[in-house]
């Protein structure tokens, strides 16, 4: 019977050690409905999910609510949205009482002396061109100004098929600023021409994002696995979708029988009542779906699959330690 | 010490329930880590639990999954609880 310690050497079991003990129980919070852009193929607003559930107006609701999180056993609280920066009061509701990391456009930059250490997560969808066919404006250019040198901010790069080719160049404006970036891909939740992935662009990403985490590994925050697991769907034989996804909202989970799962996670709307189906939109194709996190949940939740051999297990050491770096849990 | 029958027994349980493979109830480490060296979590931990507790007749209190963290641990932790009885 493999144990970890008769797979690794010391060097390895020394980083399965770091993150061995985290237990991190994450949970997904919409911090409103309200957003300062309208991103074509933004899972939100796409599926309605704006309309679902107003938000709760009251500030002290929603530190009551974190409270209540936090005694759930909730250790990591991921604000998304809409755009959560235009509520800041919501976000410290969270800040002053659970460990947390913030998703953002990046057009309104986080106080730093009002959030000095929170982790902030910058989405990108590309080049000028790019950013503006899907998001009306280059927001890219704003946030790097914004965010330049910012020791707890990354980007979150969400390639398109249309980037296949141009990845190097947005990963060295990022690393021109001193900031880090993790990327995932696009799922075309809207069916915007030429965003869909067809097998051989999936493939040629592969190699490239492998190319980029070589080039820059002081910036690219990522893993081959994760890079093959995000671009086949497959892990350990297994396909990826709804009967194997991890980030399903627990009260709503009536799978049987139940995979592997994120334990007590949730997706909260903004109103605290509401619940989500998952991390992404309720109305996605779960067998398309190319939500990173979901897939680095995955893995994750399936440790003991990978005490098959050593590169298995290391391969889920270092998809979890870039879950840890991604939010905070170990540094850079 | 632990009842070896009972050692054994869950050893046998958890080789079951969890199918682990290249293992028998006798060749299992009664003090290897479930969590740490196995990477059994809690949901196996729940899959275990409820066995164990149709088989000896208690009841396994989910604050008290952190003490079970091998199978001399679980074994003793039975014990305990079948002289409560
Ligand atoms: S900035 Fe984010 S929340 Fe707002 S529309 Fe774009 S993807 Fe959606
Ligand atoms: S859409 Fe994606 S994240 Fe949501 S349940 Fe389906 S597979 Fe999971």
């Amino acid at each position: 019977m493999n144990t970890v310690s008769s797979l690794l050497d010391n060097e390895w079991y020394e980083r399965y050690k770091r993150i061995s003990k985290l237990n991190i129980r994450s949970s997904i919070y919409d911090v409103t409905n309200n957003c300062n852009l309208r991103c074509k193929g933004c899972f939100f607003f796409s599926s309605d999910e704006h309309k679902k559930s107003p938000d709760e107006p009251d500030i002290r609701k929603w530190e009551e609510f974190v409270e209540k999180e936090k005694q759930r056993g909730v250790n990591l609280a991921i604000l998304i949205g809409g755009e959560p920066t235009l509520y800041l009061d919501r976000i410290e509701a969270f800040y002053k009482r659970l460990p947390t990391y913030c998703a953002t456009n990046g057009i309104i930059k986080v106080p730093r002396d009002r959030f000095p250490d929170m982790m902030v997560g910058i989405s990108v969808w590309g080049d000028e061109e790019d950013e503006k066919l899907l998001r009306g404006r280059d927001t890219f250019s704003i946030s790097r100004k914004n965010y330049a040198g910012d020791p707890y901010t990354y980007y979150l790069y969400t390639i398109t098929p249309k980037q296949i080719g141009k990845i190097e160049r947005i990963i060295k404006k990022i690393a021109d600023v001193g900031l880090k970036v993790h990327m995932q891909l696009l799922s075309n939740d809207e069916g915007v021409d030429g965003f869909s992935w067809k097998e051989q662009e999936l493939s040629d990403l592969r190699k490239e994002m492998d190319d980029m985490l070589d080039r820059y590994p002081d910036t690219v925050i990522s893993s081959k696995y994760y890079h093959e697991i995000i671009t086949t769907g497959k892990m350990l034989g297994r396909t990826f979708g709804w009967s194997e996804c991890p980030s399903v909202t627990k009260p709503l989970d009536k799978r049987n029988p139940q995979p592997k799962r994120l334990i007590e996670f949730i997706r909260w709307a903004a109103d605290l009542k509401t619940m989500h189906r998952c991390c992404t939109s309720e109305t996605r194709d779960c067998s398309t779906c190319k939500d990173g996190a979901a897939h680095m949940s995955w893995v994750m939740v399936n440790k003991r699959a990978h005490l098959r051999s050593t590169k298995d297990l290391q391969n889920w050491i270092e998809v979890y330690e870039m879950f840890a770096k991604l939010y905070k849990f170990i540094p850079w | 010490m632990a009842d070896k029958k009972i050692v054994i027994r869950v050893a046998e349980i958890l080789i079951d329930e969890l199918k682990l493979e290249d293992v028998t109830p006798q060749t299992f480490e009664p003090e290897v880590d479930l969590i740490d060296e196995l990477g059994i979590d809690s949901m196996d931990l729940t899959t275990v639990v409820l066995v164990l507790q149709d088989e000896y007749g208690i009841t396994i209190d989910e604050d008290d999954y952190p003490k079970l963290k091998n199978v001399k641990l679980i074994a003793e932790y039975i014990e305990e609880k079948l002289k409560d009885k």
